[in-house]
This record gives structure tokens, sequence and C-alpha cells, in this order.
């Protein structure tokens, strides 16, 4: 559809929360907890932290939760019955106020899922979950999202996208049919905006620091480079941090959990940072030292992703690089991939 | 150039060290690890007052351990990380040079555990005041209260597990986590697979934490793990008078037996 452009008032933001909530929608929002901010059911509209830079995990839990049942199992004299977990049972959501990078990470989260066989129990969710981003007025050293094909103001992913135009007006774009079915529930509070208004001067001004084909390509021809992927992740420890923040990452691990009698199937976020994520039964581990596990992450979103899914796996968040532990910085890593003069034999 | 750079730079290039631990200014306002194995790699070496991490964790990981004769800037916590981890039968004598860091910004040469040992013999190990506060809050309150206070931490529980891959202590190959014949830690992140986890560890570490903070620091849901490990030094102390990482030939308290250990305990 054509987009259409609005103008709401920021002044009337917590009665659309207010409206969502009580025509019972789940409205996910970045909610503000002691020191860190979290994308969470919103209770009350008093720790709703529409400021934040980012949360720190990313807003993929809204359709790819951290623990999510799949089916429930029982033990029979000479069977085990199972029920699945029906798909259609989840509700319409409302992931309201990300950011244009939570938005956009769906593209990959879609693709890996919307793979045949086709994962269900991802799709449904996402497709019933309307996606209100806010664009991005501040940005810090760790963000490059202009860099991967991304930007402050990015609109791929989202129904609808708000951004600050002055102290008192946000510009609204109503860019999907689903965005457009949500804006009928507070038309009331729209007025119709002037077409040339310009938000590119709200919104913050992130460099490009690398050509993401270049570091695609770069990428691709490096699996040997053995060196590159040592140099890089000496410090890295190993941990799934990075993994569980992205909102690209989709890497999962199913386990039961059961007594004697029932049990149910539990599906679980994964990480290849981790070196139980390859251990075979006999011992043997493919992935034997870390810089290997480091090379798997940066390929599986700058070679096999592209290649694959036709989608680059990064939405230049910096959310990683934040939450490491060891300070490994993604931007800085890929700049030097990208910089590195490769001889293909 | 530092003391710091000129005393790296003269170990590298008389093979003293084949690889120097320290730190290297990192992103925005952040340190991070480096690993300078030339002379000419040392001037990106710095030291002030923002590094606080805790190297020796480097010590073990087994890419680093390959690069050589090991050399680390190391503060209070890693020297007392060696020590624990020389008790533990992971490092061997003569095997790390560190490099402590004076308050006159020069640097002293540890090259055997004895000379460690007798550093820390007059050094203050004791947990930092804003920490022994929150300890002090935690043990007021009643065991409801503190049960409330510690879910409500563990709900933000992802399991990245970076708690436990910061930890210098915690190097075992095949975590208690990770095994799963049998399972004896739910792996799923919810509320018993959270509590079981963080609770496993503090008692994996009871005694064997030194205080580094390592845990809390690299978690990025800032839950403050330390206080849980900082929580069990005084009653190990207490009852069995011993300290973590002060002595490479220690033995640990709660794997040992006395014959005039305090029975108090059991019930």
């Amino acid at each position: 559809m054509e987009k259409e452009l609005k103008i709401l008032k920021y002044t009337d933001l917590p009665k659309l929360i207010e409206r969502f909530r009580s025509q019972g929608y789940p409205v996910l929002a970045p909610i503000r907890k002691d020191k860190v901010v979290e994308i969470e059911l919103v209770e009350s509209l008093e720790n709703v932290a529409l400021d934040a830079l980012l949360s720190t995990q990313s807003a993929k839990k809204a359709a790819f939760p951290k623990v999510e049942k799949v089916l429930d199992f029982t033990f029979g004299k000479a069977d085990v019955k199972q029920t699945a977990v029906n798909p259609e049972e989840c509700k319409e959501t409302i992931l309201f106020g990300v950011r244009p990078c939570d938005a956009s990470g769906f593209k990959s989260l879609d693709a890996i899922f919307g793979e045949t066989p086709k994962d269900e129990l991802y799709l449904k969710k996402k497709e019933k979950t309307t996606i209100i981003s806010f664009s991005c007025p501040i940005a810090d050293e760790y963000c490059f999202c202009t860099s991967v094909g991304g930007g402050p103001g990015n609109t791929a992913g989202s129904d609808l996208q708000f951004t600050g135009i002055s102290k008192e007006e946000i510009l609204v774009e109503i860019l999907t049919e689903k965005g457009a079915k949500l804006a009928t529930m507070f038309t009331d509070l729209l007025i119709d905006a002037k077409s040339d208004i310009d938000k590119s001067k709200f919104l913050a001004d992130v460099k490009v620091v690398f050509d993401v084909n270049s570091v695609v390509e770069k990428t691709t021809a490096s699996f040997n480079n053995t060196a590159l992927w040592l140099e890089q992740s000496l410090r890295c420890i190993g941990c799934g941090a990075c993994a569980f923040v992205c909102p690209t990452c989709a890497c999962f691990d199913f386990q039961d959990e059961q007594n004697t009698k029932k049990g149910v199937r539990l599906r679980l976020w994964d990480s290849c940072g981790f070196s139980l994520f390859t251990l075979h039964t006999s011992g043997h581990n493919p992935r034997e030292v870390q810089s290997q596990r480091w090379r798997q992450r940066i390929m599986h979103k700058f070679a096999y992703m592209p290649e694959q899914l036709h989608v680059v796996g990064c939405e230049g968040c910096g959310r990683c690089s934040r939450a490491c532990p060891v300070d490994m910085n993604i931007k800085e890593h890929l700049t030097e991939i990208g910089s590195q003069i490769v001889l293909i034999a | 150039m530092s003391d710091l750079i000129k005393k790296v730079t003269q170990l590298l290039s008389d093979k003293t060290i084949d690889v120097f631990i320290g730190y290297e200014k990192g992103s925005a306002d952040r340190i991070r690890a480096t690993f300078t194995r030339t002379p000419e790699q040392a001037g990106k070496l710095i030291f002030d007052a923002s590094c606080t991490q805790n190297l020796a964790g480097f010590l073990l990981k087994h890419e680093v351990k390959k690069l050589g004769k090991l050399g680390i800037l190391a503060n209070v916590s890693a020297l007392r990380s060696i020590m624990q981890l020389a008790s533990e039968f992971q490092i061997k004598d003569g095997e790390v040079l560190a490099l402590f860091p004076n308050a006159d910004n020069s640097f002293t040469e540890f090259t055997d555990f004895h000379s460690i040992e007798a550093y820390l013999e007059t050094t203050d190990v004791g947990i930092k005041s804003e920490e022994q506060e929150m300890i002090t809050r935690l043990e007021a309150m009643t065991v409801l209260e503190r049960w409330a206070f510690w879910n409500k931490e563990f709900e933000k529980c992802i399991k990245c597990y970076a708690c436990r891959a910061a930890c210098p202590m915690c190097y075992c190959h095949r975590c208690t986590t990770d095994v799963n014949q049998p399972q004896w830690i739910p792996v799923a992140s919810h509320e018993l697979g959270n509590l079981d986890y963080h609770l496993m560890r503090a008692m994996h570490l009871a005694g064997r934490c030194v205080n580094c903070g390592e845990c809390a620091n690299a978690c990025p849901m800032d839950i403050p793990l330390n206080l849980l490990t900082y929580q069990l030094i005084k009653p190990i102390h207490d009852t069995f008078g011993a300290t973590a990482g002060m002595k490479a030939d220690a033995v640990y308290a709660l794997s040992t037996y006395k014959p005039d250990d305090k029975e108090n305990f059991i019930i």
C-alpha cells in the first residue's frame, strides 16, 4: 500500500497505549527495570522508556521467546500421547516503541523460520504482531545500521513508524495494511500531515563505516584465514551474550522436561559461541576452539545468510558489542574484514 | 614511554615471555584485554584506574596458552586467582610471570608463587565497602525477603553464561550445567532453571571465589551475581579458617577434613 502520513500529539501517547490495552491487546514496549531496559508486557505506563537508545535485548522475543513450549506429552501404558501447541492460539500483539533495527531484524528471522519446513509457531506469532517502531533521534558509537542497509528512520519491517518532529508532535507513517488497521483505533487522535515533511532532519546521524558488499565478499573468502579469526577472538570468552541480545540470531535447542507421567518439550535459545553447541556424543567437537566459533558467528551472518537467504544477518544495532563482557566490537571487526586484501587463489 | 611499555618490551625482546596479557583502549570509554606478542605491539598497552578487569581467566584459555610463556598484568584479584588456580593444580610454579601495578606507577615482577604469597599476606583482600554494604543489607533481610530479592534478580537472567565464562574459577571442562546424563540443572532459562543454575554455581564457588566481581561485570542483565559468592566467603572463613587465593598449596576447605573441624553446622 502507499504510505500515509499523519500527525499525533506526544501527549496522546499514553492514551494510545491505554486504548490498545483496553481493547485487550497485549502491548510489548521498552520498560525500564533498574539499570536495564527490557522489551516487556506493559503493565503500567510508569516505566515505559520510549527515550531509551535501545533495550538490552532485542524485540525478537515477541515471536521467538527464550523459552517456548512446543508440545505436551503424557505417557500411556503402551504409547505416548502428544499435544502440540496450536500456533493459532497466540494473541494479536502490539510491539510498541521499538527501534527500526528491531523491526527490520524480523526480516532475517522471517527468512530463517520461513524456510521449508516452515516454523508455524514463529510465523503465526509474527503474523499476529503489529510493529510500531520509533525512529532514532540519537545513536551511539556502537550503532552502524547505515552500514548494513538500515538507518535511523528505516521503515522496513515496521507497520507504523513514529518520528518526533517537534516537542509536541509526532509524524506517523502508516506503512502496511496491518498498520492501517491498527491506526483505525486512534483515527480521532490523528490529523493529516503535510506531505513535504523532511523526516531525515529529525534523525540521528549514523555514519557509514564499511561497504557491506565488500564485507560479504571478503567474509566469504576468509573461511581459511585462521589467523584473522584467531586474532579477532583471542579475548572472546565464549559466552552467549552476543547471540541472546541479537535481533537476528535464531539458533535454538530442544529440551524435554518430564516426570514419570508427563512432560513438556521446550524450545530454548542457543548460541554458536558455546563449545557445547557443536559437541558430538562421541566427544569430538568440530568447532574445537573459540576462534572457529567466532568465525561461524560472522560467516553465518555475512556469508551463509546472504548466500542462502538473500539477507545479511545483521541490523547494525550494536547490541552484541554493548553486551559483550570483553568488549568484542563487531563494527570494528567487520570494518577490519572489509578492508582486508583477500587473495583469491 | 610508560614504565609498563618499557618493561613489557624488554620481557618480549629478551624472550622471558612470549605473550603479555594486558589492557588496551577499547570501545567508547571501555578498556579491553590485549595479547602483546612483539615489542612493537607493546605501545598499545595502557594502565589506569579503569583497568580493573581480572585478566587471570585468560591464563587457562586454550588458544592463549598455545602462544607460549605467559606474562600478565595482575591486580590483586588476578594474583589471588593465580594462587587459587595453583592450589587447584591448574597453573604450575614459574609458568606465569605477573606484573603487579603499584600505587606509584611502578610494577613489581612476580615470577614464582612464593613471592606472590608473601605479597598477598600484607595486602587487604577484603571486599569493597559498597559491596559489603549490599551484603549487610542482604544479611539483615528475612529468609523470605532474601528469597524474593534473588528471585526478582534471576527473573532477568537469560542464561547466556557470561558470568561463568568471565569467572577465572569456572574452568571446568564440562560444567555441571552442561551435563545431561543425568540432567542436574534444567537447561531452560525459566524460573527453576535460572535458580538452579545460579545456586549450583554459587555452591561450586563457595570458598573458591576471590571476589574479583567479574561475574557481575560480565552480566548483560546487570544481576549482582558477585553478592551470591561473596556472601559465602565469611562463613567459609569463620568455619574453616580458609580464605581463597592466598596460598598456592592451600587445601580446599570443602574437599578436606581435619579432626578438629567444627561440627556445629551438622544437624
